[in-house]
């Protein structure tokens, strides 16, 4: 039946696995409509920016996770993307304090300028 | 206790050479380390923008009756409201809803390639790849409508700014935005909007030329002859990590 296949020795056109690539897709397009919902629906302000900064850290998991499959991969190589990230935490809280201050320096606005 | 899958091998021999200690191929390890040093670049970028709005006044008024000024950062979805066809319609974010969709979705077509890959059919790879390359230059044809809308303003609304000119302050009328002036906020947020989303698009283009490239072999059967399609892997991290950016670019850029 098959006899274009006569050159591929291993799995000869296997079925297609594609139940979670789309669970996957399912998942990260919910998760963004739901941005959308909150965006419009949610006062903006400092809780609505943690379930912003918490959503898409989740939405991040699942496209290094499963589309880039380093779930598959082995421990030492997970670690070694994963670990160096931390200088990235650092980055965002010395910048953020940093610009907490410049705020803080900065003339306030004048009324009615 | 017993981890049975491959045979014991002792650390030492493990990294001592002649080993795959990681199990991946050289070519995908270095795709994940540069990915790693991009995604410190775009974190940069981000985190530039952060700071500065941190630093920035914010509009002291309601929400609803907010105005373009350059005294303070603007609101997102006051900026981000046009979409095209729908001239004059106020749409807040529902354009970049609809380019964070084609983006993922041509993450999904990429992985279903790869997937295509690894049972070595030749024809859904190609079919994928297609779609891949597809999704991608939609995506770039709605981010140069995008900046062009941004670039070009809104003339019936000008902002009106103090600026230095000749050597005193003056008052100016701002409509659209460049690298100097920025109807929409302080000129910072222009620069940093072309920025980001430019180093972004960019990463975009270049993943599309990519996709070029591997749809163009695999319809060769470059990757058939091969026996096996690894380079649809390394490129399709590239192509997930330009959509991974996108993720954090749409929070922090359009959301937050």
């Amino acid at each position: 039946m098959e006899a274009h296949t006569v050159n591929t020795p291993n799995q000869a056109l296997a079925k297609p696995q594609t139940k979670l690539i789309w669970r996957t897709f399912w998942i990260l397009l919910a998760l963004t409509a739901l941005e959308f919902l909150i965006a419009f629906t949610v006062p903006a302000g400092t809780p609505r920016t943690i379930i912003f900064v918490l959503m898409t850290l989740v939405k991040a998991f699942y496209i290094v996770a499963e589309f880039m499959h380093l779930k598959g991969e082995v421990k030492t190589l997970i670690w070694c993307i994963l670990i160096p990230t931390v200088f990235v935490a650092w980055f965002i809280a010395a910048l953020l304090i940093e610009g907490g201050s410049v705020h803080e320096m900065r003339p306030q606005m004048p009324a009615g300028k | 206790m017993a981890t049975v899958s491959t045979q014991e091998v002792s650390p030492k021999k493990l990294w001592g050479g002649g080993m795959e200690p990681m199990k991946a191929s050289y070519g995908k390890l270095m795709m994940w380390f540069f990915l790693l040093s991009d995604a410190f670049t775009f974190s940069a970028l981000l985190i530039t923008y952060g700071m500065n709005r941190f630093g920035a006044n914010a509009f002291p008024g309601l929400r609803e009756d907010f105005k373009f000024s350059t005294e303070y950062w603007p609101i997102p979805e006051a900026v981000f409201k046009a979409a095209p066809f729908f001239h004059d319609a106020y749409l807040p974010l529902v354009f970049v809803g609809i380019m964070t969709f084609i983006l993922i979705m041509s993450s999904v077509t990429m992985v279903l390639a790869v997937e295509a890959g690894h049972r070595m059919d030749q024809n859904d790879v190609e079919k994928w790849m297609a779609w891949t390359v597809i999704g991608g230059i939609t995506f770039l044809g709605c981010q140069a409508w995008e900046w062009s809308h941004f670039i070009h303003g809104e003339p019936d609304s000008p902002t009106f700014a103090k600026v230095f000119q000749g050597g005193q302050w003056v008052t100016k009328q701002i409509i659209g935005a460049n690298l100097h002036e920025n109807q929409y906020g302080p000129p910072l947020f222009a620069d940093l909007f072309f920025f980001i989303t430019g180093f972004h698009g960019t990463h975009v283009l270049s993943g599309v030329v990519l996709n070029i490239l591997i749809f163009y072999n695999t319809t060769m059967g470059v990757y058939q002859r091969r026996g096996h399609y690894e380079m649809v892997e390394k490129v399709g991290l590239y192509w997930h990590f330009v959509d991974l950016v996108w993720v954090f670019v749409f929070t922090f850029f359009y959301l937050v």
